[in-house]
């Protein structure tokens, strides 16, 4: 591998990128992955709300709708929410810690592969026929009941795709606690980063939990065993437990790296330093902890007993106070400051009274007595639409534009991207905002359809609208990506020009080292300090140009986690047809061989001599 | 394959690090004898309580070796596993923060869940 250009093959450039273990690389594909994961829980919703335009509507059928939500909840939150916000964090997380890679460059690949093959997997039930039809929540006392393979194919899918995630968060906490450069301590971390930190931390404690609660519905439907069967002693109940225990810190997970993205988007573009930064940090921890407490909230009506409710009720409205310092705080940070109302500015600034109401619907919830009369309505797919879309989604978005000049070297149309924000911020609250009435009105979620004169043809008919509106912001969205790749525009390091955080110090995109040297880091916003300083690469090194130790590529995590999918299809199939148990065997056989291969085989990586380092600097023009 | 560096150690490191090895090795082979103790007198408690022997009850028997797995696995962790060492702060206030999340747990399914 070398770092000067070369003209190669696109058999050799896809090999590459296969076998990359470069967290720019993994970076890209994790995102390449999530937006296609997107795309086509984008198209399950879009069916879901044609289906529900008009009353007594047969566009799908009742079987088709159940799948259709069923895909769009679990497709959304886990193949594409989370695997963009990873696309998001690998590839900025390590240049913001000034790192030349993650601490587990082999685990890094290794997480990504088994996402897609754990997405593919579960999508692949569209093409068998039997795709998972029990919700997103998969409640045991429907998914052990579903006929034929389609909850095999959630529980199975999720399996690989969560043993991904499981390996991705906890490389970034060890990537953070070890590999910061010399000055970055923790309180100088940019907030992004402290999120990711933290949203690594509730991945670690959230999905063993959810590991084993899924080889429970695995054993309990392809292997005879009762864990949640109530009429062979077992406990349905238990499977809501686990999945919430997972669930909830699950949706911190997603919200806690788009509060990063907008505390970094703030202060950029109002261009002043984070307003209370340490009490963000202080915020940020205590809803990642609070996270775990709350889970029993989203069973409020499954009969824990008042003691029970009022416990889950007052820890969760707990939850609304770090919260709030945040939402203060970002406040008070644009407040007095020379705002550039940029694209990724408008996001953030579209995302403060969007997730505010989504928070407040959130506390109505949280008090149990009510929560009986919410339950189930359309008012909890507005609240959690309200959080995910108006959080979530707008900071993905938002980190799109925000980053893309960094990943890509070419910047975004402004206007393009105003007119994305536009459609897409207009039609979601289009949207969800009439949701809200449609439950308080009595709809009831997951209906396939409703009768007519109940007063909801108008209010479903407005929603529907909206969620066009959505699809038109993203095909504007992908329109204007493809342009700007067209044009190939080049930019510099800091085309935002108000950069505050070390990635900006580096080429755009970096190169494949990352920093010729190690930076040295004087304080929180490292490079806005240099830029005050009269230093105008924002760059201080903490090392002379030296030998650069960079980890070798591997196919051996591709083949891993195919020998993985390989293997769900035997388990799937293993009781109806003789080939079933060896293709299990088989599966598993060749993710063991992939793994003792990697054992036994030492692979120290290589070194980026110094001279190659100076070559690179040099044709630069000398600043890093 | 690239040249790997190689760091040559001192004669005055090389005696500190085995100065350090001794007393580790001494730490654990008294830990581990300890740990031998503590096996032998829990299986006594058992047998003893198996027996009926007057004192043994299950009210006594049960906490106490409990307690004992607890010790073994604090010494199992602190001994064998070097965290006693430093530089594992990190990760030992991550496993503090799973052992307090998982109690949690466990503590609302008993006491509100399932009771």
């Amino acid at each position: 591998m070398s770092s000067v250009a070369q003209k190669r093959g696109f058999g050799a450039t896809v090999y590459d990128w296969m076998t990359s273990v470069d967290h720019k690389k993994v970076g890209i594909m994790y995102l390449l992955g999530g937006l296609f994961f997107f795309i086509l829980g984008g198209i399950e919703a879009m069916l879901i709300r044609l289906q529900l335009l008009t009353p007594n509507n047969d566009l799908v059928s009742a079987g088709l709708f159940n799948e259709l939500i069923t895909m769009h909840g679990t497709t959304m939150i886990f193949l594409a929410a989370m695997p963009i916000l990873f696309g998001f964090m690998n590839y900025i997380m390590p240049l913001q810690i000034g790192a030349r890679d993650v601490a587990f460059p082999f685990l890094n690949s290794l997480g990504l592969w088994m996402f897609i093959f754990g997405g593919i997997f579960l999508n692949l039930s569209w093409f068998f026929g039997h795709v998972p039809d029990s919700g997103w929540t998969s409640y045991t006392s429907l998914a052990i009941a579903s006929e034929g393979h389609g909850m095999d194919f959630y529980a199975i899918g999720l399996q690989i795709a969560g043993g991904g995630t499981l390996i991705a968060g906890i490389n970034f906490l060890v990537t953070i606690i070890n590999m910061r450069a010399p000055g970055m301590t923790y309180m100088r971390m940019p907030m992004f980063t402290w999120t990711t930190f933290v949203a690594s931390a509730l991945i670690l404690f959230a999905f063993p939990p959810f590991t084993i609660g899924l080889f429970m519905l695995t054993f309990d439907r392809m292997f005879g065993a009762n864990f949640f069967d109530h009429t062979m002693g077992g406990n349905t109940i238990i499977w809501e437990h686990i999945f919430w225990i997972m669930g909830h810190p699950e949706v911190y997970i997603l919200i806690l790296p788009a509060f990063g993205i907008f505390s970094e988007i703030f202060s950029v573009f109002a261009r002043k330093r984070l307003f209370g930064y340490s009490a963000m940090v202080f915020a940020t921890v205590l809803i990642g902890f609070l996270g775990f407490m709350v889970w029993a909230h989203h069973m409020f009506t499954v009969g824990l007993g008042p003691t029970a409710n009022a416990i889950f009720a007052v820890a969760t409205m707990a939850i609304a106070v770090p919260t709030g310092v945040k939402i203060f705080n970002w406040l008070l940070t644009i407040w007095g400051g020379s705002i550039k109302v940029t694209t990724p500015m408008l996001y953030a600034l579209g995302f403060i009274p969007s997730f505010v109401m989504g928070g407040v619907t959130g506390v109505m919830q949280g008090a149990a007595p009510l929560d009986y009369q919410l339950h189930d309505s359309y008012f909890i797919v507005a609240h959690f639409h309200y959080v995910i879309v108006g959080g979530v989604v707008l900071a993905i978005f938002a980190a799109l534009h925000y980053w893309w000049p960094k990943m890509f070297g070419t910047m975004l149309s402004e206007k393009l991207g105003k007119v994305t924000f536009f459609f897409f911020f207009i039609g979601f609250h289009l949207t969800f905002l009439i949701q809200h009435w449609l439950g308080f009105w009595g709809m009831p979620r997951r209906v396939w359809t409703y009768m007519d004169g109940q007063g909801w043809n108008a209010a479903n008919y407005i929603s529907t609208i909206g969620a066009l509106m959505m699809a038109v912001g993203f095909t504007v969205l992908v329109i204007n990506i493809i342009i700007t790749t067209a044009k190939n525009v080049r930019v510099t390091n800091d085309p935002w020009e108000d950069g505050r955080t070390l990635e900006w110090a580096v080429p755009s995109p970096p190169p494949f080292y990352n920093f010729t040297q190690t930076p040295l880091v004087r304080g929180l916003d490292t490079v806005w300090i240099e830029k005050m300083e009269g230093n105008k690469s924002g760059f201080t090194p903490s090392e002379p140009v030296v030998d650069i130790h960079m980890p070798n590529g591997s196919i051996i995590p591709f083949f891993m986690s195919l020998g993985l999918f390989i293997a769900g299809f035997g388990a799937m199939y293993r009781a109806e047809t003789t080939w079933g148990l060896t293709v299990l065997i088989l599966g598993l056989l060749l993710s063991f061989i992939a793994m003792s291969l990697r054992s036994v085989k030492d692979d120290l990586g290589y070194y980026v001599k110094k001279e190659e380092v100076l070559r690179d600097l040099k044709s630069k023009g000398g600043s890093n | 394959m690239a040249d790997i560096e190689v760091y040559k150690k001192s004669a005055h490191e090389l005696a500190l690090s085995h100065r350090r090895a001794r007393k580790s090795m001494r730490g654990q082979v008294m830990m581990f004898s300890l740990m031998i103790f503590l096996t032998l007198i829990s299986f006594s408690i058992v047998t003893a309580y198996q027996h009926e022997t007057l004192g043994f009850s299950s009210y006594f028997t049960i906490p106490v070796i409990l307690l004992f797995a607890a010790v073994q696995v604090a010494l199992q962790l602190y001994y064998f596993m070097h965290m006693n060492e430093k530089g594992h702060n990190v990760a030992a206030l991550f496993m503090f923060i799973g052992v307090l999340l998982a109690f949690a747990m466990l503590l609302g399914y008993i006491t509100i869940v399932w009771w």
